[in-house]
């Protein structure tokens, strides 16, 4: 994607009515408007400081915040870590957004950049920082509303720690926490070997705070809110609301905000029949969908009998190698091969290897090509066996998670269009609509410059 | 208390020294790459998983302790 594009991608929709009925939080009722500073002091009121740090750790704990950027990690056990780091680390909202299916992340900075910055800024204060930073998927006119809106503030006197915004590079992993900390030290944003747990360090010494945006902007409410309010949305054991990017059968998307634990069949407009065959496509308002992509290109495909009945929480999704993580939803249209859809992203993921783990620069690409293979007429049963084989051998022996959540994702596919698989070997295939569904980006950058 | 076998999997460049070494817990995958097994190294072969770790080019290769 370039920088001419337009914020953001998808319109808003109005979140469905919650639990708590005080939804939705994050976003304004309607409209894709940036809010003002403003408008959003007028919404929100005014940045509560961080009187007692430990006061604020305790209710984030207590609300059961957990981080929205796909890995889930509590939030308060991050920010306790942080905060007794010295000297205190730089605190980083990651907004890198490296997911094509996924634009929360981006619709959330361009229409409500104060409560991400608010957040920002609390973090910073909870861990004694003077210095944060903002690191956001290249888009001009993204940077230029946050710039803004940052020096807004600045001129205002809202907030004690510095605001740097950096630009992070157009890649899926550039958003990987040891990336992000790779690309702030002046290094190409990729992922680095870490044996060891804990924070990421920028140099010996200097530890960082990376937060995905939408994590910030909950950690303003429950600063201004508390932590009961907090959990009137959501589940007991997944507390909150969570933003989504909704990609419907027939191809419209949206981000939305939804409680944990909303029905996936309501935010895809699935209508479940009772008696439903299990392989059978579901109908929908925007037409029949074979299957749901839950999590992105890192997650799994379900079949949609099973996803319609299934609700948007890891509780149900991760026993199924999906997961709510950073909520990406797409409903694949009944008239599109499986197969070829997850074969041209598998293609992608490949391509997206940062190239420096042996097993992931050598297996995904052969493993895109046998998936390739298998979406064409009459494959070589080979393929399949070649598939199996290199997705066990690249599983786990990467720096960071990619072939690991690529081979969680081509595995699904296996699984979810057997059928189709079978259709092939038979020289037949359910697709009759070769236009491609998921997204991915058109050209792709080929040399290491494109890393930072 | 065990100690076991870590490759750094961006380090290692598929020289295969560690499998000629100590191919009682290193075999390398179908490209030439470390595959270590996932288990604490047993005390008999400690010393011999010291010269692997010793003997890579690369460095790759480490001791770590586990609980």
């Amino acid at each position: 994607m370039t920088g001419s594009l337009t914020v953001p991608n998808p319109p808003v929709t109005a979140a469905p009515p919650g639990r708590g009925g005080d939804l939705p939080r994050l976003l304004p009722a309607s409209g894709a408007a940036p809010v003002g500073l403003r408008q959003h002091l007028d919404a929100y009121g005014a940045l509560p400081t961080a009187r007692s740090p430990g006061r604020l750790l305790r209710e984030v704990a207590a609300a059961g915040l957990t981080g929205r950027g796909g890995a889930g990690f509590p939030t308060a056990r991050k920010l306790a870590a942080a905060a007794e780091a010295r000297p205190a680390p730089l605190v980083v909202g990651n907004g890198a957004e490296g997911e094509p299916a996924s634009s929360k992340d981006s619709s959330l900075l361009w229409i409500s950049p104060h409560l991400v910055l608010d957040g920002l800024q609390l973090a910073a204060e909870v861990i004694g920082s003077p210095a944060a930073v903002l690191y956001v998927r290249r888009n001009q006119r993204l940077h230029a509303g946050l710039a803004g809106a940052i020096a807004e503030r600045a001129a205002a006197g809202i907030g004690a720690a510095r605001v740097d915004l950096v630009q992070a590079p157009d890649r899926f992993l550039a958003g990987e926490e040891s990336a992000v900390v790779s690309r702030l030290t002046g290094r190409p944003a990729l992922p680095a070997y870490r044996p060891v747990r804990g924070l990421p360090r920028l140099a010996p010494g200097r530890a960082a705070l990376v937060q995905n945006v939408e994590t910030l902007a909950h950690l303003a409410l429950i600063a201004r809110y508390g932590a009961a309010w907090f959990r009137n949305a959501g589940t007991a054991a997944e507390p909150g609301t969570m933003l989504v990017t909704l990609r419907l059968a027939d191809g419209r998307t949206s981000v939305a905000e939804v409680p944990l634990g909303t029905g996936i069949a309501g935010l895809l407009g699935l209508e479940p029949a009772a008696g439903h065959l299990a392989g059978a496509s579901v109908p929908s308002a925007a037409g029949p969908v074979q299957a749901v992509l839950a999590g992105g290109y890192h997650g799994a495909w379900l079949p949609a009998a099973e996803a319609a009945h299934l609700l948007m929480a890891g509780a149900a999704l991760r026993p199924l190698g999906a997961s709510a993580g950073a909520g990406v939803l797409a409903a694949l249209p009944a008239d599109r091969c499986g197969l070829a859809e997850t074969a041209r992203v598998a293609r992608y993921l490949a391509l997206e290897s940062a190239g420096q783990c042996g097993p992931c620069f050598n297996g995904l690409p052969r493993i895109a090509a046998a998936l390739e293979h298998l979406a064409g007429p009459r494959p070589d049963h080979r393929a399949r066996a070649d598939l199996k084989r290199w997705a066990g051998q690249v599983t786990g022996r990467g720096a960071c998670h990619h072939p690991d959540g690529s081979v969680r994702f081509i595995r699904s596919a296996l699984r979810v269009f057997a059928g189709e698989a079978g259709l092939h070997e038979q020289g037949r295939c359910c697709g009759t609509d070769p236009r491609p569904f998921l997204p991915v980006p058109a050209a792709r950058p080929a040399s290491d410059a494109d890393w930072s | 208390m065990g100690k076991q076998l870590r490759v750094d999997p961006v380090a290692c460049a598929g020289h295969g020294a560690c499998a000629e070494l100590l191919p009682e817990l290193v075999t390398l995958d179908e490209w030439g790459y470390a595959i270590v097994a996932d288990q604490p190294v047993p005390r008999g072969l400690v010393r011999e998983a010291r010269r692997a770790v010793a003997g890579c080019p690369a460095l790759a290769l480490a001791l770590r302790r586990v609980a």
